[in-house]
């Protein structure tokens, strides 16, 4: 559903001028094979996912939605966004903080780390959980000693998205900070603000477009995070499943109508992350180029 | 000290095993305008950074006001800071950015747009209050900047290279008006710049700074007219070296010393005629002319020595090749660590030359 960390593309750029670009025809030749590829591999099944959840009448389709094992899974694939993305703020904020404004050491393997969920597959992020907090581990067992379930329940769920989504945050707000600098802040000190006023008066109006750009893309993955989640959630309808897990569960049982109205549910997220998403790249894109121009003016 | 602001101490400061400032010592009187001058990397931003508590030295001791100051922060010391590129809050208008300083120190808000009217009239912004830094030229960011700095009435005001970034012309207004505004309002005040013009210019005193070392300070004049040093020799003014002086009419002087500095202030060049004693000035050949805009500026060559000579437009146009007399009226002479003044001693009837 998200993705990489993207420029904004189309306007802007250097465009050559007609008389060294390709002829005409190659133009139009890229133009057709990039629309009929999009068309068939991305807006087709869009639609046809609407239009199989609608098939049978719109009546079963709001009934496959209103249904409990649904809504739970609704509910819960909700609870989980609404708990990841505030805590990956928050450390985002902080790792990007340290590594922008600060000197020290180590600061090289705290980025590379922050790049690790990228790197790794999600299934195998699942499964480090289970390793580290499943029954047969020591932390795991201590917990269940105080009757804490963390894997196959929703705490697990929770650690496993906060996982993959991480990098979302911290990676958008470490180059931006980096472009910043330090010299807004020390100007605030030099006219007396503390700390935490120059954080809220300085250093976050600077940065909050490009933070609302990241949790959106951190809600996005989170909501439509399948891999590692699969693995330590255990499945348990009506308590522990997500909707990416509930619309695989009945494509399982095929229930295609259900799956498909499940599934045209978190096309319509999607579809919003993507408005909200370029309003926000177009808010700091704008933010950007004032700032290269008070740069560029000295 | 009696009437001493501000006291600098032996001040050091080390970037690893670099040493950024070496052993500085200073004081500087209320009220006055100080330009810290010298070449780029001396240590001039670094010592105003100390000064402002955004960089804490090594060892030394900096009072203000007779208060040791060196473990108060940044935001206590009472100093107005005009960064380099001005650092203005560019999600703030100008209004808002004049205004930071007093908000943050709780000024009820009657108060705080009083006085940041009184600061956008006294900066000439007035009309722009509510644009952001983005829409500013670079000249009126300059004026944000100042005015900002200044909001708070701090008694210390802190400018790194104020007007680096603005073009000759806008430079030269700038720089008048600001040292009017600071000596309307009376506020002691540093500034760097690496620029000698604008040192000479603005400032009641100058601070000369070379390898983070405190060269000289003094007036413009003084520092003009009596270098301490070999450095500050060539440094002030427009200077070339000369070795083996003695080779020179009327400066065999014995001095221990073979190099000496000149100035095209202290030469005068002319065809036979134009120049009066003849006898003690040297015969030259020109190698070049440059037009200067106001002036020529033609280099010529005296055996093996080259020097550089102004010449007004009025006179007769000088071609390369022609014989002309340099008469040569003064030089400065040093070793490793003095300079001495010498004479032209040819010279029966020395004129003095006012600079
Ligand atoms: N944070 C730092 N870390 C390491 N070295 C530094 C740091 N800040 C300054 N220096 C070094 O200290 C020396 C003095 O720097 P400073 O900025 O004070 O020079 P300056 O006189 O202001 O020069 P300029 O006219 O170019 O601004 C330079 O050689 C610089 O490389
Ligand atoms: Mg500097």
């Amino acid at each position: 559903m998200a993705g990489i960390v993207t420029k904004k593309a189309g306007s802007g750029g250097d465009l050559r001028p007609p008389h060294i670009s390709e002829p005409k025809i190659v133009k139009w030749i890229l133009i057709a094979i990039s629309i009929i590829f999009l068309c068939s591999i991305v807006l087709l099944p869009l639609i046809i996912v609407l239009f199989e959840s609608l098939k049978n009448g719109i009546g079963l389709y709001l009934e496959s939605i209103v249904e409990p094992d649904a809504m739970s899974a609704l509910l819960l694939t909700i609870t989980v966004a609404v708990i990841t993305v505030p805590l990956n703020s928050f450390f985002g904020i902080c790792a990007a903080w340290a590594i922008t404004k600060f000197q020290f050491r180590g600061k090289n393997f705290l980025i590379s780390l922050i790049d690790v969920p990228f790197a790794v597959s999600p299934v195998i992020s699942g499964l480090i959980f289970i390793l580290l907090l499943g029954t047969n581990s020591a932390l795991g067992a201590w917990f269940e000693s105080y009757n804490i379930q963390i894997i196959f329940a929703l705490p697990g769920i929770v650690l496993a998205t906060m996982f993959v989504t991480f990098p979302f945050i911290a990676r958008e707000l470490i180059p931006l900070m980096q472009a910043q600098g330090i010299q807004e802040e020390e100007a605030a000190a030099s006219l007396g603000a503390s700390g935490w006023k120059i954080f809220w008066r300085v250093t976050f109006p600077n940065i909050k477009w490009g933070l609302l750009y990241g949790m959106i893309l951190c809600n996005a993955r989170a909501i439509g995070e399948f891999g590692a989640v699969s693995v330590v959630s255990g499945h348990i309808r009506g308590e522990t499943n997500t909707l990416p897990l509930h619309v695989e569960i009945l494509y399982n049982e095929y229930q295609f109508t259900a799956a498909f109205a499940v599934s045209s549910l978190l096309v319509f997220i999607a579809l919003l992350t993507i408005i909200v998403k370029s309003f926000i790249e177009w808010k700091t894109h704008q933010q950007q180029s004032q700032m290269q121009e008070v740069d560029h003016h000295g | 000290m009696a009437n001493s602001y501000i006291e600098v101490k032996n001040i050091n400061k080390k970037f690893g095993s670099f040493s950024a400032v070496n052993d500085v010592s200073f004081t500087i009187e209320k009220g006055k305008l100080i330009g810290l001058l010298g070449p780029s990397g001396g240590g001039k931003t670094t010592i105003l950074r100390i000064l402002a508590g955004l960089e804490y030295a090594d060892s030394g001791d900096i009072y203000f006001d007779g208060q040791r100051v060196n473990e108060v922060l940044p935001q206590d010391r009472g100093i107005g800071f005009v960064f380099q590129n001005y650092a203005l809050f560019r999600h703030m208008t100008v209004f808002q950015n004049i205004a930071f300083g007093l908000e943050v120190k709780k000024w009820p808000k009657q108060k705080v747009k009083d006085r940041v009217f009184e600061l956008i009239e006294l900066t000439g912004l007035s009309g722009l209050e509510n644009r952001l830094p983005h829409q500013l030229s670079g000249g009126q960011r300059q004026r944000v900047a100042f005015a900002r700095a200044l909001a708070p009435q701090p008694s210390l005001l802190l400018l790194d290279e104020p007007f680096a970034a603005i073009d000759a012309k806008v430079r030269k207004e700038l720089r008048s008006w600001l040292a009017e505004t600071i000596a309307k309002i009376g506020i002691t005040s540093i500034f760097v710049t690496h620029d000698q013009d604008e040192a000479v210019e603005v400032a009641n005193e100058i601070l000369i700074i070379n390898q983070g070392k405190l060269e000289q300070m003094g007036s413009p004049i003084e520092i003009y007219k009596n270098p301490h040093t070999p450095f500050v020799a060539s440094f002030i003014g427009q200077s070339t070296i000369i070795e083996n002086f003695h080779e020179l009419k009327g400066f065999d002087h014995e001095i221990g010393s073979t190099r000496a500095v000149v100035r095209p202030e202290f030469m005068d060049l002319g065809k036979p005629g134009e120049i009066n004693f003849a006898s003690a000035a040297q015969k030259a050949v020109v190698k070049n002319v440059f037009f200067r805009g106001s002036n020529w500026e033609i280099e010529v060559q005296v055996g093996n020595h080259i020097f550089y000579a102004f010449r007004s437009l009025e006179k007769e146009q000088l071609r390369v090749g022609d014989e002309v007399l340099l008469l040569i009226h003064r030089m400065y002479a040093f070793n490793d660590n003095q300079t001495v003044i010498i004479e032209n001693r040819l010279k029966e009837d020395p004129m003095p030359v006012i600079i």
